[in-house]
């Protein structure tokens, strides 16, 4: 099984997504077997019904979100190189690659590459702003059916009043970074990728 | 010049104090014998307990004077000043022709230590330490094995080629000063820590290993004691050793969890008595420890295991002035068994036979310097491999600097029994060097080093719900994830963890309600109390700063809005505490604080959600007074706001509200309310949590 998986991955695959991911050889071959895994209609691309057979998605209150944060805009099928971009968001940000300079501009893993995809998380529509409804939904996800809506949404407002500087009752991606400048995102948001 | 009065009266109280101790170890002149004694005196009577509330009296004030003398508290930390006195106090005991007394160990284990561990244990942050454990625990075995076997090693060596007196020190004796010497102190550690504010994962590092090596420690001690005693060591041994260390760290720890199960399981009933609850909570945890030290198994992991078991459980159960009583007294019995332990320890100095051995002392500080060091630097080498965050060589120094020694490894020399070890005072004389050169040396430079080297200091947050949202929502997401790369990380085995725990233990442990409620409602409905106190606080002395108003009038705007529309709500709420204040009573029982506790939680589940709300009304700046109100208000402006709601409405009705009312209903206790009096001490308090002063 392992070796027919790495037999359909080509070596030029490998280093392209290498330079833009930042993953290492032996990190995209072995999640390159488990992205065959999880393909159950073995086309190469992953369909959202092989993301929902996941078992710990299931459980997740988040899972339909993080299933959608996989596709691209309108697409229902991902391949590798998108599978591979999304992930590399959760690599641990490294100390010598806060000096590298890349062409690109910051290397996907770096810590605003991290809340962006978090907080597109949240802002469901794009518009770049967390509304005290979308706010409200995730909450609804998070807590449960027994929490009554006014209590939601006093701390939905709470939420926003605290965060909000500009005064435009949202959320903006700046005050989301602002309000998380305490928490330590580099280590919260890894994922130990083993070699 | 007041300052300088002060010290004199300092000086003079401690003097009399001395004196009344020292007097006190006469015995006292039978009464005379003339006549009917009108006035005698029977020092033998009370003469134990009298002595030990002088000593606690002493170290109390000690604590008192060194507050009022901020320039010395700001350079040197109290341990040092406490060792001081402790000289002074010794010595003076001697000057008077006495025996000074010397730090019982039974004393020192039994009653002094276990304040401290519980109240570390029980206020322990439990997710850095978590986040961290593999790291701790590292450091915490496979270090303190490291330091003993190379210091044990090292000072054999040395002693060997000095020969002359230090011929008689064979391996083994120097393997056990090696275990006694090189565990870290969880006491000293807190002591000089708490007042350098470093960030939260050196402070845990620091002093989570100090906490866990006491596994290590009390297997390495009484192995090395056995083998003394024993006279011969086989391989078999060595083997049942290891085997021992797994027995007493998990025993410790399944002890310690089966006590803190069994307390949660009782404060769930404690609903009617109220006033007992904090008596469990520090019951149960002694017994945990008490039991674990019958087995010989660790008493301080048993006691942390218990402590953290049972905090969420019984935070759930309890009243608030429980909670409140619990903080408060396990703040103060640790400080005063720190102050206590550090004063014997000068007192001891100044008692105990002393041996001085040039070369053992001296080449014991080196080693124990050199060996933290290099013990340090070569685990973190290994453990960066592992970790996500990398250990800086910042954290490294601090680690290693940090590494102090304490009252522990004198009680452990103390209990050396003289026929096996005849170079006990030798011993005792080295860790009392050892003890006095990490807590003044290291204690006092760590502060300005941590400076120079621009250590992180701890974040002074606010809690922030948005924080607290954000956090849980990035869990869920990286537990997500996980799954989808089929990756079994610590984050995988938490999520099971929290998800058995909701759905079996919290419905055993945790009464009515509560137990289905997700943290993330616990957490702001704490935050909301907390601030709605803090308004009603600072609407006393009616003076918003102008960066207040901004915000508040904001929340106004909107919570005005919100009012407008539950008019009948607030009217029957209001309605329904009119009746339940005029049937009050206002006596005091012992068994009950409040008469109608019962009542109270009856309606709590269906009127909780309301309570909030009404509090959160109470954020009202008084903005909506309006000028029939103003006539009839009431001098203490503190209930100003409910009282103009009510008014507004009861006035329509045709009632007349009466003052009592008004501040009836505000002290009425809800359910996880501080009605106490001291309200803002408290929230300043809860801010700065470990700082124990």
């Amino acid at each position: 099984m392992g070796s027919r998986a790495s037999s359909l991955l080509r070596e030029e695959d490998i280093d392209e997504i290498k330079k833009e991911t930042g993953f290492s050889h032996s990190q995209i071959t072995r999640l390159y077997s488990r992205f065959h895994s999880l393909d159950k209609g073995e086309n190469g691309a992953l369909s959202r019904e092989d993301f929902q057979r996941i078992p710990e998605l299931a459980i997740n209150p988040l899972g339909d979100r993080i299933i959608n944060a996989f596709f691209p805009e309108g697409e229902d099928q991902v391949n590798f190189r998108g599978f591979m971009r999304t992930l590399a968001h959760f690599r641990p940000v490294e100390d010598n690659e806060k000096n590298k300079d890349m062409i690109s501009g910051e290397p996907l893993n770096s810590r605003t590459n991290k809340l962006h995809f978090a907080f597109q998380l949240y802002d469901l529509d794009r518009d770049d702003k967390i509304s005290r409804d979308e706010l409200l939904q995730v909450l609804r996800m998070m807590v449960g059916v027994n929490i009554s809506d006014e209590q939601l949404g006093s701390i939905a407002d709470r939420t926003i009043q605290e965060a909000d500087t500009n005064g435009d009752m949202c959320i903006s991606f700046s005050e989301f970074t602002k309000v998380l400048e305490k928490v330590d995102v580099e280590q919260k948001m890894s994922i130990r990728f083993l070699h | 010049m007041l300052k300088m009065r002060m010290r004199m009266k300092m000086l003079l109280l401690l003097g009399w104090c001395c004196g009344l101790v020292c007097a006190g170890q006469n015995r006292s002149d039978p009464r005379g014998q003339t006549g009917f004694p009108v006035l005698s005196i029977n020092y033998d009577y009370v003469q134990m307990p009298f002595e030990v509330s002088l000593w606690i009296l002493l170290a109390s004030l000690m604590k008192l004077g060194f507050h009022l003398l901020p320039v010395l508290s700001g350079v040197v930390p109290e341990s040092c000043l406490l060792i001081v006195v402790g000289l002074l106090v010794g010595g003076l005991i001697r000057v008077m022709g006495k025996n000074p007394p010397v730090l019982d160990s039974q004393l020192f284990f039994l009653c002094l230590l276990p304040p401290i561990i519980l109240d570390a244990g029980y206020f322990l942050p439990i997710r850095p330490f978590t986040e961290n454990a593999g790291t701790i625990l590292t450091f915490a075995v496979l270090g303190t094995l490291w330091n003993v076997f190379f210091m044990g090693a090292v000072l054999y060596g040395a002693c060997r080629l000095e020969a002359g007196r230090l011929a008689s020190v064979d391996l083994l004796s120097c393997l056990l000063f090696g275990s006694i010497v090189s565990a870290v102190d969880p006491v000293a550690v807190l002591a000089v820590f708490e007042e350098i504010h470093i960030n939260e994962l050196l402070h845990i590092l620091v002093f989570g290993e100090s906490l866990l090596n006491d596994a290590v420690t009390v297997v390495l001690y009484h192995l090395f004691e056995e083998f003394a005693h024993a006279g011969e060591v086989t391989v078999g041994d060595v083997f049942l050793g290891v085997v021992c260390f797994f027995v007493v760290a998990l025993g410790g720890v399944m002890v310690g969890g089966v006590y803190g199960v069994l307390a949660a399981f009782t404060s769930r009933f404690t609903s009617h008595t109220r006033v007992i609850e904090p008596l469990f909570v520090f019951l149960y945890s002694y017994m945990a420890y008490l039991s674990a030290e019958v087995f010989h198994l660790s008493g301080i992991m048993a006691l942390i295991a218990c402590g953290v078991v049972m905090r969420p459980y019984v935070e759930a159960n309890i009243s608030h002035k429980s909670y409140t009583t619990i903080k408060y007294f396990l703040k103060m019995w640790s400080s005063v068994s720190e102050t206590l332990i550090f004063i014997f320890l000068g007192v001891s100095t100044v008692a105990g036979p002393h041996t001085w051995n040039w070369t053992f002392v001296s080449i014991t500080i080196v080693l124990c310097l050199v060996s933290r060091v290099l013990g340090v630097v070569g685990l973190t080498y290994i453990i960066n491999k592992y970790r996500m965050v990398k250990l800086s060589g910042k954290d490294q120094f601090i680690v290693a600097y940090g590494g102090l020694r304490g009252a522990i490894a004198f009680s452990l020399a103390f209990l050396l029994s003289s026929d096996d070890f005849p170079m006990k005072d030798m011993f005792l004389t080295a860790i009392i060097t050892v003890i006095f050169f990490t807590v003044f040396v290291q204690g006092m430079t760590i502060r300005p080093l941590v400076d120079l080297l621009a250590v992180k200091k701890k974040k002074q947050s606010k809690c922030s719900i948005n924080e607290e949202i954000h956090t849980q929502f990035l869990e869920h997401l990286l537990a997500g994830i996980e799954g989808v790369c089929g990756h079994y990380g610590h984050r995988h085995w938490r999520h099971k963890l929290d998800r058995f725990n909701k759905r079996y233990i919290k419905r055993c442990l945790i009464r009515g309600e509560r137990s289905q409620e997700p943290q993330l409602i616990s957490f702001y409905n704490k935050m909301e109390l907390k601030q709605a106190l803090m308004l009603l606080e600072s609407n006393s002395s009616a003076n918003l700063s102008a960066g207040d108003t901004a915000a508040p009038q904001q929340r106004s705007r909107k919570t005005l809005n919100i009012s407008k529309e539950r008019e009948e709500e607030i009217r029957k709420i209001l309605r329904a505490n009119l009746q339940k204040t005029r049937q009050r009573l206002r006596s005091y029982s012992r068994h009950t604080l409040m008469p109608d506790a019962e009542d109270e939680d009856e309606d709590w589940s269906e009127t909780r959600i309301r309570k909030q709300r009404r509090m959160s009304f109470m954020t009202l700046p008084a903005l909506r007074e309006s000028p029939a109100v103003r006539g009839s208000r009431v001098e203490s402006d503190r209930p100003s706001v409910l009282f103009t709601l009510a008014d507004e409405r009861l006035e329509s009705r045709g009632h007349k509200p009466s003052v009592t009312f008004c501040l009836d209903v505000e002290e009425k206790p809800l359910p996880r309310c501080v009605s106490d009096p001291g309200a803002d001490q408290l929230l300043e308090e809860d801010e700065s949590l470990h700082q124990r002063h």
